[in-house]
C-alpha cells in the first residue's frame, strides 16, 4: 500500500519521495490496487482519450437541434468564429477550446458516445483543455492521455473528500471537479511540479464554490454546455496563475472540505431537481417537459 | 469507498446524456439481465423519484431497456433500444413507484421473467454511472458491481460460509467482500461474494454440487469498469 492516497496532504510527500508526477503516482496506485498490469492501465486511458477526441469531432459536425430544442449547432458556430477575422481578443486558441467543450456536450445531448469526466454533464472540460494543449504543443496522444491520470488523481481526492454528483453537491461538484482536474492536468503537462498542479487545482475549484445545478427542463444541456465551455478557459487560467508562482491562500484539501460543506448546505432545489435557478425562470419553465 | 479507481473518475465511456440517469440506468438493466441468467421475455420496471420525474429527457427508459437487452452503456443502439426490444417480442412495462423517503432519488425496481426463472431487484444509480444493487429476490444486498460477484441462493445452515470459502481458498481466490442475508433461521438465504479476479469454471462446478445451494450465478464486473 505504498502509492495510495486520499488527500493532497498524503499525495504530495508520495510524489516527492518517489520523485514522480501526480500522473505517475496515480498510475502506480492504479496498478497496485486494481487488476490490470501497467501497460493495460496506460493503454486503457489512451483509448479513453481517443474516445474523448472523437466526441469533440463528432459534436463539431452537429447542425440539428437536440430533442429538447435547447442545443445543437453551437459548437460549430463557435469553431467558425474562432477561424474568422472577427475573432475576439481571446484569440483563436481559446475560442476553439470553447468550441471543443461545447461539442462534447452536443454529442452527449444527441445520445452520442462520450467519456464521463468525471460526469457526463461536465465531460467537455478535460477533452477541450487537453486537445487544445495538444494542438498548441504538438504532443502525441500517448503523452497527453497520461495527463488524464493527473486529472484522475485530483478527481480521486475530490471523490473521497466530497462528491461528483450534481444531485448531491450541486454543479460545483461536477463542473468544479472537472475544471480542477483539467487545471492540474494542464499544469503538469506544462512542466508544473506536483505542488504547482495541486495549487492549480485549488485555484480552479475555489472559484466554482456555490455553483448550483439548475438544468433547464431537467436536460443536461443548458446551462451545462456553456459552463463546460467557459470553465475550460477557467482551468487554463488557474494553471497559468499557479505556474507563475502565485499560491492559493487555502490549500487543496481545505478547498475540497469547503466544497463538501457548501454541497451539504445547498438547498435541494439547487441540486439537479430543476426546481430553482435558471430552470424556474420564465424562459427556463418553457422547456419543462409536459409529461415524464 | 475502500477502492477508488482512476477509471471511476475518468469514465465510463458512455452514450449520453447523463451518467446517473443514462449510464447507471443501463448498468442496472444489464445487471438484472445477467442475474436472471437467461434471455428475458418480459419485464416490469418501477421507477422511483428522479428516475421517474426527469428520466424522460435523460433517456432513462431507453437506457434500462438497453441494459435489459445486454447492451453496455457505450452502445449507440441505446437510443433505439425500445424498438429493438419490441421487434424481439420482449415486453417491458414501465410504471412509477414510491420506494419511501430512505430510497435514493435515482432508484428502480425491476421484475424480470425468463422462460425458466424470474428475479426481482431494486437498485439505485448513485452518481457518475456507479450503481448499487440493494435488494435481490427479497434479500437485502449491497452489490456495486465493481468486482466479479458470486451469487448463491442456498439454505441457511451452519458451516455454509466455511465450506464455500474453503473451496475458494484452495485455489487462492481472494475475497474482497462477502454478505449473507436470510429470510429466517434455517430458511432460504442469499450470499454475495465479491472477488478480485474471476471465478474459474471448475470452482463453480464444485460449488454446484453442494446440496444446500439451490442456484448459483456470477455477475461479472459491470461494463465500463
Amino acid at each position: 500500500m505504498s502509492f495510495q492516497f486520499r488527500t493532497a496532504t498524503a499525495l504530495l510527500p508520495l510524489c516527492e519521495e518517489n520523485a514522480v508526477s501526480i500522473a505517475e503516482l496515480t498510475i502506480r496506485s492504479e496498478v497496485e490496487s486494481g487488476n490490470l498490469p501497467r501497460e493495460e492501465v496506460v493503454a486503457k486511458m489512451l483509448t479513453y482519450y481517443q474516445s474523448m477526441k472523437e466526441s469533440v469531432f463528432r459534436g463539431l459536425e452537429i447542425t440539428e437541434r437536440s430533442r429538447s430544442g435547447l442545443s445543437g449547432g453551437d459548437s460549430k458556430r463557435m469553431l467558425e468564429h474562432s477561424r474568422s477575422p472577427t475573432v475576439s481578443v481571446l484569440g483563436p486558441v481559446f475560442e476553439r477550446s470553447i468550441a471543443y467543450a461545447l461539442a462534447v456536450l452536443e454529442t452527449n445531448a444527441a445520445f452520442g458516445r462520450i467519456v464521463a469526466t468525471p460526469t457526463a454533464g461536465s465531460a467537455g472540460i478535460c477533452p477541450a483543455c487537453l486537445l487544445t494543449w495538444q494542438q498548441e504543443r504538438g504532443a502525441d496522444d500517448a503523452r497527453v492521455s497520461e495527463a488524464l491520470f493527473t486529472a484522475a488523481g485530483i478527481g480521486k481526492i475530490i471523490g473521497y473528500g466530497a462528491c461528483f454528483s450534481g444531485a448531491q453537491g450541486g454543479c460545483q461538484a461536477e463542473i468544479g471537479s472537472a475544471c480542477s482536474m483539467a487545471a492540474a492536468a494542464i499544469c503538469e503537462l506544462d512542466g508544473g511540479t506536483p505542488a504547482q498542479a495541486l495549487n492549480a487545482a485549488a485555484l480552479a475549484l475555489q472559484n466554482t464554490l456555490g455553483l448550483i445545478c439548475d438544468p433547464i427542463g431537467g436536460y443536461v444541456e443548458a446551462p451545462c454546455m456553456m459552463r463546460n465551455g467557459l470553465f475550460g478557459i477557467h482551468a487554463f487560467g488557474a494553471s497559468a496563475i499557479s505556474l507563475s508562482g502565485v499560491k492559493s491562500i487555502v490549500p487543496f484539501d481545505e478547498v475540497v472540505g469547503a466544497l463538501r460543506e457548501v454541497g451539504h448546505k445547498m438547498p435541494r432545489m439547487y441540486k439537479e431537481t430543476s426546481e430553482g435557478g435558471l430552470a424556474t425562470t420564465p424562459t427556463g419553465l418553457r422547456f419543462k417537459p409536459k409529461t415524464p | 469507498m475502500s477502492h477508488f479507481s482512476a477509471f471511476e473518475v475518468i469514465g465510463p465511456p458512455m452514450v449520453g446524456p447523463s451518467s446517473s440517469h443514462t449510464a447507471g440506468a443501463c448498468r442496472i438493466g444489464w445487471a438484472a439481465r445477467t442475474i436472471l441468467g437467461e434471455e428475458p421475455a418480459g419485464a416490469d420496471v418501477f421507477l422511483h423519484g428522479s428516475f421517474e420525474a426527469t428520466g424522460a429527457g435523460h433517456g432513462t427508459r431507453e437506457a434500462i431497456t438497453a441494459g435489459l437487452l445486454g447492451f453496455s452503456p457505450d452502445d449507440e443502439r441505446l437510443k433505439s433500444a425500445p424498438k429493438i426490444a419490441a421487434q424481439n417480442g420482449f415486453e417491458i412495462n414501465f410504471s412509477p413507484i414510491d420506494l419511501g423517503p430512505q430510497a435514493h432519488p435515482n432508484s428502480v425496481r425491476i421484475r424480470l421473467r425468463g422462460t425458466q426463472s424470474q428475479s426481482i431487484l431494486t437498485a439505485s444509480s448513485i452518481g457518475g454511472g456507479a450503481i448499487l444493487i440493494e435488494e435481490l429476490d427479497g434479500f437485502r444486498v449491497e452489490i456495486p458491481g465493481r468486482f466479479e460477484t458470486l451469487l448463491l441462493w442456498h439454505r441457511d445452515t451452519s458451516g455454509f460460509l466455511a465450506r464455500v470459502t474453503a473451496v475458494l481458498g484452495c485455489v487462492e481466490i481472494n475475497v474482497a467482500g462477502i454478505r449473507t442475508s436470510r429470510r429466517e433461521r434455517g430458511e432460504e438465504a442469499l450470499t454475495a461474494i465479491e472477488i478480485d479476479d474471476t471465478f474459474p469454471p471448475e470452482v463453480l462446478a464444485l460449488l454446484h454440487r453442494m446440496p444446500t445451494i439451490f442456484r448459483l450465478n456470477v455477475l461479472p464486473v459491470l461494463p465500463g469498469y
